[in-house]
């Protein structure tokens, strides 16, 4: 409970806890991570690709690789397109 | 993937937004005018080049879904696709993103000049962010322009950087060193403009800012308090509520894809006779 939250005028946008929510939820992966994040991810893509490939054949191009960085927790998405594993079909 | 069909031949033109002075807005005027590109359904990516020192991503509002950035695309770490950002809002604008951890020397010609080839076979527009200064990373983002937006304050250093800038874009770029190509079109974005104070006689107008720097004007951005809240919620401000500041870059915008808008300087939406009244009251 702020003691002078009476005092404040209710503001019409409040955009300034928008900011605020924003930077604490990047700054603390940034911190915690420090560079090592921005190093694991290339690492864990190439890793990745040669697992899978010790089964399908793929190209680098076929991972996909997105985050979605959160509150409590994030989310890695990784997406391989296996054109092998489809059914059947003419190459092209 | 439904209505995609295949038309004409991207444009593939590179636009450099460029200052020379840090903080007149060249990151808020590439996010907008990528944004209004895009708006207009121009496919458009906007990259950012301040290596190191990393905030396109949070003015477009993408910075939680950084993977891999440029650098990793240039050291060969990711493929370009892997790499590029796809904007929430609006199907065709992309975002590429820069290294938070190295710094400018990650930035080769040979690298820069592979993904601005591989951009311009698909993109029509690629908008680059500038940093600030005129050393290497401000050299790499202009290299291979097509075009140059130079940021400009009414302001005296302002003034005088944008003219080092417009000396290096006629000297130090791909288009000046190569015989018989077209030099890059450069045009002055007037950023952060107060009518108050140019009436006032404390700012210098758009007209002396011209006389000095002797190129054309894109556009006048009035100095506007959209331009904070668009940035507190990470949207490019033509992709906010409409404001003064919204309407101008739209107008640049128009200008820089080819269509003639009349100048129209606008300011904020000045309060009205009774609000006037009424502060001074209170
Ligand atoms: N038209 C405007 N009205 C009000 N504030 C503005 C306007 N344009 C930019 N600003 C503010 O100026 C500051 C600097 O803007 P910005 O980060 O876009 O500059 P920059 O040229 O990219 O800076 P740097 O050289 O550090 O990369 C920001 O706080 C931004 O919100
Ligand atoms: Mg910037």
């Amino acid at each position: 409970m702020n003691l002078f939250s009476f005092v404040r005028k209710p503001r019409p946008t409040q955009t300034a806890q928008t900011a605020k929510d924003r930077l604490q939820i990047l700054l603390a992966h940034e911190r915690s991570s420090g560079t090592a994040e921005a190093d694991y991810l290339p690492m864990l893509q190439r890793d990745i690709i040669a697992a899978i490939r010790k089964y399908v054949p793929i190209g680098e191009q076929d991972v996909d690789v997105r985050m979605e960085r959160g509150d409590q927790m994030s989310s890695l998405e990784i997406n391989i397109e296996l054109h092998g594993a489809a059914p059947p079909r003419k190459p092209v | 993937m439904t209505t995609e069909a295949k038309k004409d031949a991207p444009l593939g033109r590179v636009i450099v937004i460029t200052s020379g002075k840090g903080g007149v807005g060249k990151t808020t005027s590439s996010a907008a005018i990528s944004a209004g590109l895009a708006k207009q359904g121009f496919k458009t990516v906007v990259i950012d080049f301040d290596v190191g020192l990393r905030n396109l991503d949070m003015i477009m509002g993408c910075e939680r879904r950084v993977v891999f950035d440029f650098i990793n695309v240039i050291q060969g770490d990711a493929k370009l696709k892997q790499a590029l950002i796809k904007d929430k809002r609006l199907e065709t604008l992309f975002i590429l993103p820069t290294s938070q951890t190295r710094d400018k020397d990650a930035l080769t010609k040979e690298g820069v000049e592979q993904i601005l080839a591989e951009l311009k076979a698909e993109f029509d527009y690629i908008v680059c962010d500038s940093p600030a200064g005129i050393e290497r990373g401000a050299q790499m983002a202009m290299y291979y322009a097509d075009e140059a937006v130079v940021v400009t304050n009414p302001e005296v250093s302002s003034v005088r950087d944008s003219d080092r800038v417009l000396g290096l874009l006629s000297s130090q770029t791909k288009r000046a060193e190569t015989e018989g190509a077209e030099p890059i079109k450069a045009q002055v974005l007037l950023t952060r403009y107060d009518q108050a104070r140019v009436d006032s006689g404390e700012m210098m107008t758009v007209e002396d800012v011209l006389e000095i720097l002797a190129v054309p004007l894109l556009g006048v951005i009035p100095e506007s308090k959209a331009i904070l809240k668009a940035s507190n919620v990470g949207t490019p401000v033509v992709l906010d509520e409409p404001s003064a500041a919204s309407r101008a870059y739209e107008d640049a915008v128009s200008r820089l894809t080819g269509t003639q808008v009349e100048m129209r300087i606008q300011g904020e939406r000045r309060p009205g006779l009774f609000q006037r009244l009424f502060k001074r009251a209170s």
